[in-house]
């Protein structure tokens, strides 16, 4: 019952607010269960993007397509059915528990009056699993760590079963261990994935391609090995790297040389 | 977890509530033994006898109508408290108990389609004023896209404010005491005007009211993931979030209509029942409900027996216990912000 991955375009988005322009026509794509992730240093639009994409924020100029239909004429709940968002982290509850939290996920795929069933509950059981997390499953959602709610969030999405996950910085509260479980995870499920992620060798081990991101535009995109230089990073972020290769992975691995 | 209590705590509500009202129509100036006043009422209405009066024509309106006004106050503060995603609201704190009272009056005194509409004037007119009232007090906190708590609370005070002085004006001025109720019933409440006829208007409302609203119970959840949470989750706040205010509004307005202006029984009642069964809509609803028609039979017992033979508004009682309460409150809530704000 998963959503096929879906195929993501995004074309000449802007995005203005109180005069200033935080985006400025920013084009990105990612192709049916690619894993894209978009880095950048603070301020550069990176969540921005990420809300036009699923929808927080209404784009003033261009468009967002998912499977090549502008995703601002699907109504709420049928694009809640195709993305899902694991955000940053996620405001008090009133004391629902984590499974309740969870099981939010099923939503957009119930009538407002449906119940859940033996299925949702097994969906939200797995899904709970995978991420570590079925042992504070009765707990409160507001009484776990900065880590354990990303993990419930990222359960949640799992639940919802999309078709394009939209994933904002998913590892700052993890632990190395889980940052490496849970970005493994989106990158072997069957959706496309968009992340914003901070950590430039965690991005150059799990993404197929990168954006990188630079006042509201984009500096560089395309394969980690080919956008993660020491001459962009030192434009872009102003700091001077020595870039290797991973030895197990080949992927690009980043060393930062001290200042002064 | 503590949702699966939820049928137990239901079953030793509904058994507190059952001995309330027992309670409720033994006592009182003429006292009648418990067991007499089982009998009485498993004898049915229109038997002879002074106890039979007493507990059914005198008493027992009184009694329902408690039970009554408060499961839907417990039930619209529980609606409230998702709605602004701020566990110290209530019907009365936001001024919605105050619009209804003033719309009341408003048609009571100036005869304003009371002959058109008739019997349903008054609670229709109370059902706009505290939609009224709770749109404004929404649209004053939301200034900007955020909502805080001081916020929130400050536009309820002072709307509450404003209306409950232009209630207390009107009836002042009004020089028709026979047809009107007190300045007392309208902004402190009062149950001692209940009759039996009156009583079908405020239990439909209940009823209907609280049946859609646990229907509602899935979308009522996601509203705690906030605006945009719920949103990526499939829910159209906006157009959610009017639909229950409106629902809101109509179950205080005709219970306003009816009992004047009662508060914070949906203030503590919800919270109590969120710290027993969790904030799960599903299995709390019914709980704030029996939870708010028990608390609000005991206040009404106390109001009309502690003084005795005086009796005190008991909109008296619940603030007296509700006030200390919402201090508490208040202040746990500005230590972990997350909840407030």
């Amino acid at each position: 019952m998963t959503a096929d991955p879906v195929e993501l375009a995004v074309e000449a988005v802007r995005y203005e607010v109180d005069g200033h322009t935080l985006l400025h026509g920013i084009d990105l794509t990612a192709r049916p269960g690619e894993t894209v992730g978009v880095v950048g240093p603070n301020g550069s639009g990176k969540t921005t993007l990420l809300r036009c994409v699923y929808g927080a924020l209404r784009p003033t100029g261009g468009r967002v397509l998912l499977d090549g239909a502008d995703a601002a004429a699907l109504g709420v709940k049928d694009r809640a059915r195709r993305v899902a968002v694991v955000p940053q982290d996620a405001a008090g509850t009133f004391g629902l528990t984590v499974g309740e939290v969870v099981a939010m996920g099923r939503s957009p795929h119930k009538r407002f009056w449906e119940q859940d069933g033996p299925q949702d509950a097994r969906r939200v059981a797995e899904a709970l699993e995978t991420v570590g997390a079925a042992a504070f499953a009765d707990r409160r959602f507001e009484e776990l760590s900065g880590g354990e709610r990303q993990r419930a969030l990222v359960a949640r999405a799992l639940v919802q079963a999309p078709g394009l996950l939209a994933l904002d910085e998913p590892t700052n509260h993890l632990d190395i261990r889980y940052q490496l479980e849970i970005l493994g995870l989106v990158r072997a499920l069957p959706v496309t994935g968009l992340l914003v992620l901070h950590d430039l060798n965690l991005a150059a081990s799990f993404c197929d391609r990168l954006y990188v991101l630079s006042a509201g535009r984009v500096a560089a995109s395309g394969p980690p090995e080919r956008v993660l230089t020491e001459e962009l990073l030192a434009e872009v972020y102003g700091v001077r790297t020595r870039v290797g290769v991973h030895p197990d992975t080949g992927a690009p691995n980043i060393v930062y040389v001290p200042q002064g | 977890m503590s949702r699966r209590r939820a049928p137990a705590v239901v079953l030793l509500l509904a058994a507190a509530l059952a001995a309330c009202a027992v309670a409720g129509l033994a006592l009182g100036p003429v006292r009648i033994p418990p067991a007499q006043v089982l009998d009485t009422v498993l004898d049915g209405p229109g038997r002879p006898g002074a106890f039979a009066s007493i507990v059914w024509d005198v008493r027992m309106p009184r009694v329902l109508l408690g039970a009554v006004v408060g499961a839907g106050l417990a039930v619209a503060g529980t609606v409230l408290q998702a709605l602004v995603r701020n566990q110290l609201a209530d019907p009365f704190l936001l001024g919605a108990s105050s619009g209804a009272s003033a719309g009341a009056v408003a048609v009571i005194v100036l005869g304003a389609g009371a002959g058109v509409l008739g019997g349903i004037g008054v609670p229709l007119a109370a059902f706009a004023g505290s939609m009224g009232a709770l749109v404004a007090v929404y649209a004053l906190a939301r200034r900007g896209g955020t909502m805080t708590t001081g916020r929130l609370i400050l536009a309820g005070v002072a709307v509450q404010y404003v209306l409950s002085a232009l209630t207390s004006l009107v009836l002042v001025l009004a020089a028709h005491p026979d047809q009107m109720r007190s300045v007392l019933f309208w902004t402190l409440g009062g149950l001692g005007g209940a009759r039996w006829d009156e009583l079908a208007l405020p239990a439909v409302a209940l009823l209907l009211g609280t049946g859609l609203l646990i229907a509602l119970a899935r979308p009522l959840d996601l509203l705690l993931a906030g605006e945009e949470g719920a949103r990526t989750l499939g829910l159209d706040t906006g157009r959610f979030r009017a639909a229950v205010f409106v629902l809101t509004s109509l179950v205080i307005g005709v219970l306003v209509a009816y009992s004047g202006a009662i508060g914070f029984v949906g203030l503590m009642v919800p919270h109590a029942a969120r710290m027993v069964v969790g904030a799960g809509h599903r299995a709390l609803l019914p709980v704030a409900a029996l939870g708010g028609a028990v608390f609000l039979s005991l206040a009404d017992l106390l109001a009309r027996t502690a003084a005795a033979p005086e009796e005190i508004p008991v909109g008296v009682v619940t603030a007296l216990v509700g006030g200390p309460f919402f201090l508490w409150m208040l202040r746990r809530s500005t230590r972990t912000e997350g909840v407030a704000g």
